[in-house]
């Protein structure tokens, strides 16, 4: 009895048809994402190459004459949203997660967690909207406040002539509000990965004599690493890649690349950019703007493999 | 893709097609127009569906003419008009993929465009003005309800020059207003349009401080920017000491500039904006069937409002079908005749004068099957 059964098990899986349907389908579904992503970098590539090299008119003359003075404040400005979002986003999804995962009872993790989903659900042009009516009005008195007393740092230095951005759009609201869309992606990925971490782990910190932070610390923490990282890429991408909340949000400056965050004029982002200009854009001016796009593609893909590899690096050194 | 990138490429010849049909049509000016109302009759035997693209400006203007134009055809005919902008409606048009555009701009030849037009018409397009709506210069000041601008000082504010609403400037314009001592702030466009272009347009020849070009992208570094018409109207309603521009139907309650025209100071009305059309001369080198004008923005006439945006109707003269053609016909000179009244109402644009109107009605009276 036990022998023909030990038999069965030694077939090789893939002779099953039911097997050999579904390893087919995943390498088919496998495939599509390369073939997609190879046909939106053709487009790119192919539309926006007479975008690369035009005359100074289709540019931002005379501000930026060639392509790469005018993609150049794109990208700063893309970065540098990204970048704020992230800050906010992070410590704080990171936080979110540790305490449905670890700290809140049940009864209230739940909640918490479904409510944190919710958020993803809501579209970007929801929070543009709320943003520009409700969020950068309301915020114009804390940019006063923080120009006032910290007006010595550039970074709130506010207006040449004084004063702050009176409507709020700012770079630092796109950021928040970025930050905001950001959240739920982190918070989920991270609150799974948290709540994976063998029990054992865990147990043995704390009957070592480990606080409950010093538990999440050596246990929890080393053990969610490269996961982490990944829900902070996905995070990062979506921040990258937004467009409609940026666009509406941000008083964006032609091209300009300033730290100021309580600004009149801020650098705005790429896909904000195109957004913004695609609809009224001559042929030589689309071109401009796919070729932008193209930078994004290109940059998105930077970013995440530069972040892989410090990852790799680091896990590297804490099994060594 | 590759085919769009291989259409391109067509100057030289488009370029000699264009200068002979120049030569060809130069004087079939017949000017016996016919009022919209006795084509209406025939309306109802219309059917099918006409797809249309371009201007955003005229997308509530297109929804009123589209409600308007199913109700004279019984419903047979429905009416598709896509905002995706002039450039992207101008594009589609003549690649073919729309039966009629909407543009804010006429059709220019630097890029090709209009060659490209023509060659998917087979000959000259029809352009005629359909939409006129005036810009209004709107601001948000404490206490201040009227303010008198002339040109100069618009372009100093825009351009950073004048900064506070006590400055000399602005307080000799004004003496009865009580100008608080207040950072301006002026709002503009983020993204491209064809209001920022009439704007422009109007400072560049209108003022003597504006040294920009007139450009869908508006041209200076400073001040507040905001996406979208309504986007400007909600930042100049937030914000303290702000001033914009804007369609003036979208401002609703905010306080609204006169500028100077003449000795006069007006306030944006249909009728002034209307006349603008009429004063302004026609571009030069067009050929009959196209309305296209440059407007006259330093027109002393009256009662005029010269900060117009005047937006254009794009078809072919001949289309390959007759059903088409008759739709595109009906739907035209609905538009140009009643349906500049349901505009008004819907969108609250200028309706043409009469002696534009007639004049545009005229050249659509001429489209018909190939």
């Amino acid at each position: 009895m036990t022998a023909t059964t030990a038999e069965k098990m030694t077939e090789t899986p893939s002779n099953r048809l039911g097997d050999r349907i579904f390893s087919g389908l995943a390498l088919a579904a496998g495939l599509s994402i390369l073939v997609a992503l190879t046909g939106v970098f053709a487009f790119l590539l192919i539309r926006g190459w007479q975008g690369l090299s035009q005359d100074a008119s289709f540019y931002d003359a005379p501000r930026a004459n060639d392509f790469l003075h005018y993609v150049w404040p794109l990208v700063f400005g893309t970065v540098y949203a990204a970048v704020i979002a992230l800050v906010i986003a992070v410590p704080l999804s990171i936080g979110i997660a540790l305490v449905i995962s670890h700290y809140a009872p049940r009864r209230l993790a739940t909640p918490i967690a479904y409510v944190i989903d919710l958020l993803a659900a809501v579209p970007s042009v929801v929070f543009g909207l709320w943003g520009i009516l409700v969020f950068a009005p309301a915020m114009v008195p804390t940019y006063g406040w923080l120009d006032d007393h910290l007006g010595f740092i550039p970074l709130f230095a506010g207006n040449e002539g004084g004063g702050v951005n009176p409507v709020g759009r700012t770079i630092l609201t796109a950021g928040i509000v970025l930050a905001i869309m950001v959240l739920p992606i982190i918070t989920s990925i991270t609150r799974e990965i948290f709540a994976q971490t063998p029990r054992l782990h865990q147990e043995a910190a704390l009957a070592l004599g480990a606080t409950r932070w010093e538990m999440i610390r050596y246990a929890v923490f080393p053990y969610a690493r490269s996961g982490m990282v990944s829900a902070v890429m996905l995070g990062l991408g979506r921040a990258l890649g937004e467009t409609m909340a940026v666009a509406m949000v941000l008083s964006a400056g032609k091209s300009l690349v300033t730290f100021n965050l309580l600004g009149n004029e801020s650098s705005t982002t790429i896909a904000a950019n195109i957004a913004s200009n695609y609809k009224e854009g001559t042929p030589g001016k689309v071109a401009v703007l796919i070729a932008t796009g193209l930078v994004l593609f290109v940059l998105t893909f930077v970013v995440n493999f530069l972040a892989r590899l410090i990852v790799a690096r680091a896990e590297r050194n804490t099994t060594r | 893709m590759i085919a769009t990138s291989a259409r391109r490429v067509l100057p030289a010849v488009a370029a000699l097609a264009l200068g002979v049909s120049l030569t060809a049509c130069g004087s079939s000016d017949d000017k016996s127009a016919t009022p919209s109302s006795s084509d209406t009759a025939n309306l109802s035997s219309l059917t099918g569906e006409l797809n249309g693209a371009g201007s955003s400006a005229q997308e509530k203007a297109q929804g009123a003419w589209a409600a308007g134009f199913q109700g004279l055809t019984d419903g047979n005919v429905t009416v598709n008009y896509n905002p995706v902008g002039s450039g992207d409606g101008r594009t589609q048009f003549a690649q073919g993929g729309v039966d009629f555009a909407g543009t804010d701009s006429y059709f220019k030849d630097d890029e090709g465009e209009l060659s490209a037009a023509n060659k998917r018409c087979g000959e000259d397009i029809i352009e005629v003005p359909a939409y006129v709506s005036p810009i209004a210069v709107f601001f948000n000041v404490p206490g201040v309800k009227e303010l008198n601008l002339d040109a100069d000082t618009i372009a100093q504010i825009f351009d950073g020059k004048i900064k506070n609403w006590n400055a000399p400037e602005i307080a000799k314009l004004n003496a009865d207003a009580k100008l608080p001592d207040l950072a301006i702030t002026p709002v503009h466009r983020s993204d491209d349009s064809g209001t920022t272009k009439n704007f422009t347009d109007y400072l560049g020849k209108a003022s003597g401080s504006w040294s920009y070009d007139a450009a869908d992208a508006f041209p200076v570094k400073g001040g507040l920017a905001a996406e979208g018409t309504s986007g400007v109207v909600a930042a100049v309603t937030n914000g303290k000491g702000t001033i914009g521009y804007a369609d003036e139907s979208q401002v609703g309650d905010l306080a609204v500039a006169a500028i100077k025209v003449g000795e006069d100071f007006n306030k944006p009305t249909a009728e002034g904006a209307a006349a603008v059309v009429d004063i302004s001369k026609a571009v030069e080198g067009r050929p009959a069937t196209d309305m296209a004008v440059d407007i006259d923005r330093k027109t002393t006439e009256a009662g005029a409002y010269p900060l117009v945006l005047v937006s254009y109707l794009v078809a072919c003269q001949h289309y390959d079908d007759a059903a088409k053609a008759d739709l595109v016909k009906g739907y035209l000179t609905y538009v140009l005749g009643d349906g500049q009244a349901a505009a008004a109402d819907e969108a609250g644009s200028s309706p043409l004068t009469k002696a534009t109107a007639d004049k545009a009605l005229a050249i659509v009276e001429k489209i018909a099957a190939k």
